[in-house]
């Protein structure tokens, strides 16, 4: 234990293994908050959602901050609805059953660029005869535009950038610009902007409710991709499981190997031989190709993928450097001494021989995981990421499917890349840190 | 005129001096080494047959093959295009189940396997379903060879440019031991956990949408310039970047492994004497330090190509590199399971390959491994 402690304070004069460790801890936390405030079930709907969960948001937005780094201004995207007060309402109650609601929300609108589109989600309760709705919508210079009536049924969406009567009424080539700029300019107007919707039931009881969704040209921390869905979803969620990943194959395939080459070396003859056979023909197969092939044909289940990593990397190099230094361990003294008590074959093995091989396990360990998270990212690359978890490395596959890098969506690819960047290299810096302190050799050098 | 002759015991003598000439040896080495890593891949390719044939997918792909020829051939004859469609189906059907049979793929899975192994050694790998090669053929042999040159053109490149780089500078940096570029280059060596096609989407990203220099992808410009220099030129521009991200991911690592190596030998007592008798640091550094570490430099770089081979598969896609790897890429998105099982094949013999070229190299540099002894 003192020795272990003795190691500890060496690796704090690394300051490698600093910044390590404490990226290590961050990540842990970000996984436990991931966890937490996101339960599994939860991300999952989330992820595997379409339209319905993600119909606020923006398609291929960057995170809102960009703003401070661009000179001109992009929109943020908002929704708001007169079911939770965002927008108001005023109810007037006529003859014959008739109300009326008018629905409002005003804006401030300051940027420099124009936003993607608005919608209206217009929820309706009614009986028999359906309401009708009017939307009007009020520039900062006071010109008042009329967009549209139509007849609403249970649902209605109202898209502003697909209604062909509205451009041919707005002489423009598309709506929005043409709702956000002065008469005959093409910049944008900037200023207070209002939309007024007005509704009207023809049934007592019938009710009207709207929601507004304005999708800007960016949106919250980690921006949008393809399928409208939040980029903070899967980076958070992906930090528990490149962790889990990274650290469960390191963890197997280090003790898997260490055990393997103890039996062997311990037993010799024949269980050493084959040992050493089995890691030539191990260097042989053609590892990647072999995960693809499970990937395509078997599954692609996280699980499947771990157990058949794990299962390929037992049989490496790695083996062979074990087992010089089990050689050596066999031969000394107290090991002799063991034989002579009378212990046990598997007694020797695992209470004599593996305990001496941690001091090298560790590094080796540590070192490890960089490459098992890169794994997953790679297999989730070439679209055999595990198909139902949020991962980073599925980040970076729909953005590779969706051509992010030549339409510039730059941001899509360098989050999860960013992420993934300090997950592998903080394990590196540690694992590095670690080899020089358990291999004195090295330290000299 | 005197007439040799040979006492028995001068005949076994002579015979031993023949069995021990270095040319004799080594092609003895060369055989049996030969022989040892076919069994290996034998054992090898047996896997990975074994392992994509476990939902029978390797039957599907012949079954498949059958199934079309038979189709094809009636309904090309002119009695099968005569037919009407049901005495035809019929007749095709009573054909394939016919062609199975002969194939044996009614026999036990065991025995499938086998046959399928000696298809797979003699590289009779099926016809893909949907890829084909730029000649126009459906067979994987030929479009996995018609894509083999690019690939190897990459690694053969970068692999080269990184062995020999990487030795120079690790050589300098030794000699100066402790110096800045020293320190940094032991600081910057955990980047190489970072594998290749991660750069690689990085060097795009600056290079290629950035700066707009270089292409994103691809191994020519399209239409391919006619002149033979043009088309080097334009074949190098494209190398630059998937070569660079595959120099890239590698190199600090191994800089540093070797500059490890030639500190850890140059500190032995035999480099001290050789120091002390006054020699030329050139003949110290080439025939006290680099000689005897070449072994565990070539042992290093076995290592490297060997990971770099597989990993290779996911820079060429990120590239668009129209090597093995993409091939392979395209073949999990077209679900191509010929493709998919041929390459991973070739991708055995390619390692085996390796394995039998640096062992052989390793073999010729260490004096203590005695070829054929």
């Amino acid at each position: 234990m003192n020795n272990l402690q003795a190691s500890f304070k060496k690796l704090l004069q690394y300051p490698s293994a600093l910044v390590g460790i404490f990226a290590i801890g961050l990540l842990v936390v970000v996984s436990a908050y991931a966890m937490i405030t996101i339960p599994y079930p939860e991300a999952i709907r989330l992820w595997r959602g379409g339209e319905e969960v993600w119909y606020r948001n923006p398609k291929f937005a960057p995170p809102a901050w960009f703003n401070l780094f661009s000179s001109k201004k992009f929109s943020e995207s908002f929704a708001v609805g007169t079911m939770d007060g965002g927008m108001n309402k005023v109810v007037t109650p006529g003859t014959d059953g008739i109300t009326t609601y008018e629905m409002t929300y005003e804006f401030d609108f300051s940027y420099d660029v124009y936003p993607q589109d608005m919608l209206l989600y217009i929820d309706a309760t009614f009986n028999e005869k359906q309401p009708f709705t009017s939307v009007e919508w009020i520039t900062p210079d006071g010109r008042t535009i009329r967009i549209s009536n139509f007849v609403v049924g249970d649902q209605y969406t109202y898209r502003f950038s697909q209604d062909d009567k509205l451009v041919a009424k707005l002489r423009a080539e598309e709506v929005i610009p043409a709702l956000f700029s002065a008469p005959d300019s093409d910049t944008v107007l900037k200023g207070i902007y209002k939309l007024v919707v007005i509704g009207t039931t023809f049934e007592p009881g019938a009710n009207m409710d709207v929601e507004f969704v304005f999708h800007g040209q960016v949106y919250g921390l980690a921006g949008t991709d393809h399928a409208r869905r939040d980029l903070t979803l899967p980076l958070l969620w992906g930090a528990p499981v490149a962790l889990a990943f990274g650290l469960m194959a390191a963890i197997g395939t280090s003790m898997m190997t260490m055990i393997i080459a103890a039996v062997g070396t311990w037993y010799g003859s024949w269980v050493d031989q084959l040992i050493q056979r089995i890691t030539e023909v191990n260097l042989v197969l053609p590892f990647f190709a072999i995960m693809i092939m499970i990937g395509t044909f078997y599954s692609r289940s996280i699980w499947v993928i771990l157990s058949a990593t794990i299962l390929l990397s037992i049989f490496t190099g790695a083996i062979l450097a074990y087992r010089a230094v089990f050689l050596q361990v066999k031969e000394s003294m107290y090991v002799e001494a063991a034989k002579a008590y009378g212990a046990s074959n598997t007694r020797i093995i695992f209470v004599y021989l593996i305990p001496r091989m941690i001091p090298l396990l560790i590094p080796s360990l540590v070192q490890a995981v960089p490459a098992f998270v890169f794994l997953e990212a790679s297999l989730a690359v070439i679209g055999l990421g595990d198909p139902i978890l949020p991962t980073w490395g599925k980040i970076i596959q729909d953005a590779q499917a969706n051509g992010a890098l030549y339409k510039g969506y730059y941001y899509w690819v360098l989050e999860p890349a960013a992420l993934l960047m300090i997950t592998g290299l903080a394990f590196a810096f540690l694992g590095f840190a670690l080899d020089r302190i358990f291999n004195p050799r090295l330290r000299e050098v | 005129m005197s007439v040799t002759t040979h006492t028995p015991s001068e005949g076994v003598a002579l015979r031993k001096r023949i069995a021990n000439s270095s040319v004799v040896r080594i092609g003895r080495y060369v055989v049996m080494r030969l022989l040892t890593l076919f069994t290996t891949v034998v054992i090898g390719v047996y896997l990975t047959i074994l392992i994509a044939n476990m939902g029978g997918y390797v039957d599907q792909i012949i079954k498949g093959q059958i199934r079309d020829t038979i189709t094809q051939s009636i309904a090309n004859s002119p009695t099968g295009r005569n037919m009407d469609p049901e005495t035809r189906r019929i007749l095709i059907e009573e054909q394939i189940a016919l062609e199975e049979k002969r194939r044996g793929l009614d026999t036990p899975i065991a025995i499938r396997n086998i046959r399928h192994l000696t298809n797979a050694l003699q590289l009779d790998l099926g016809r893909a379903f949907n890829i084909t090669s730029d000649s126009g053929s459906k067979q994987v042999r030929l479009i996995l060879l018609e894509r083999l040159p690019a690939t190897l053109l990459l690694m053969g490149t970068s692999q080269l440019l990184l062995f020999f780089s990487s030795v120079f500078i690790a050589l300098n940096l030794s000699r100066n031991y402790g110096s800045f570029w020293d320190k940094l280059v032991i600081a910057l060596s955990p980047s190489s956990a970072v594998p290749s096609w991660f750069y690689g989407i990085f060097l795009i990203l600056i290079f290629a949408a950035g700066f707009k220099m270089l292409p994103f992808g691809g191994m020519v410009d399209s239409p391919p310039p006619s002149n033979t220099f043009d088309y080097a030129i334009s074949v190098l521009k494209h190398l630059l970047l998937p070569g660079s991200a595959l120099l890239l991911s590698s190199f600090f690592l191994s800089v540093y492994n070797y500059r490890t190596f030639f500190l850890i030998y140059s500190s032995e007592d035999y480099v001290d004497m050789a120091r002390a008798k006054g020699l030329h640091p050139k003949d110290i550094e080439r025939r006290y330090i680099l000689r005897p570490t070449l072994p565990n430099i070539i042992t290093n770089f076995s290592l490297l190509i060997i990971g770099l081979w597989t990993g290779a598969l996911f820079t060429e896609t990120v590239f668009l590199w129209p090597g093995l790897g993409r091939t392979l890429f395209q073949a999990v998105g077209l679900y191509d399971t010929p493709i998919i099982v041929g390459s991973t094949i070739i991708y055995a013999y390619l390692l085996a390959m390796t394995v039998f070229m640096l062992d052989f190299m390793y073999a010729a540099v260490d004096p203590r491994v005695k070829i054929g002894s």
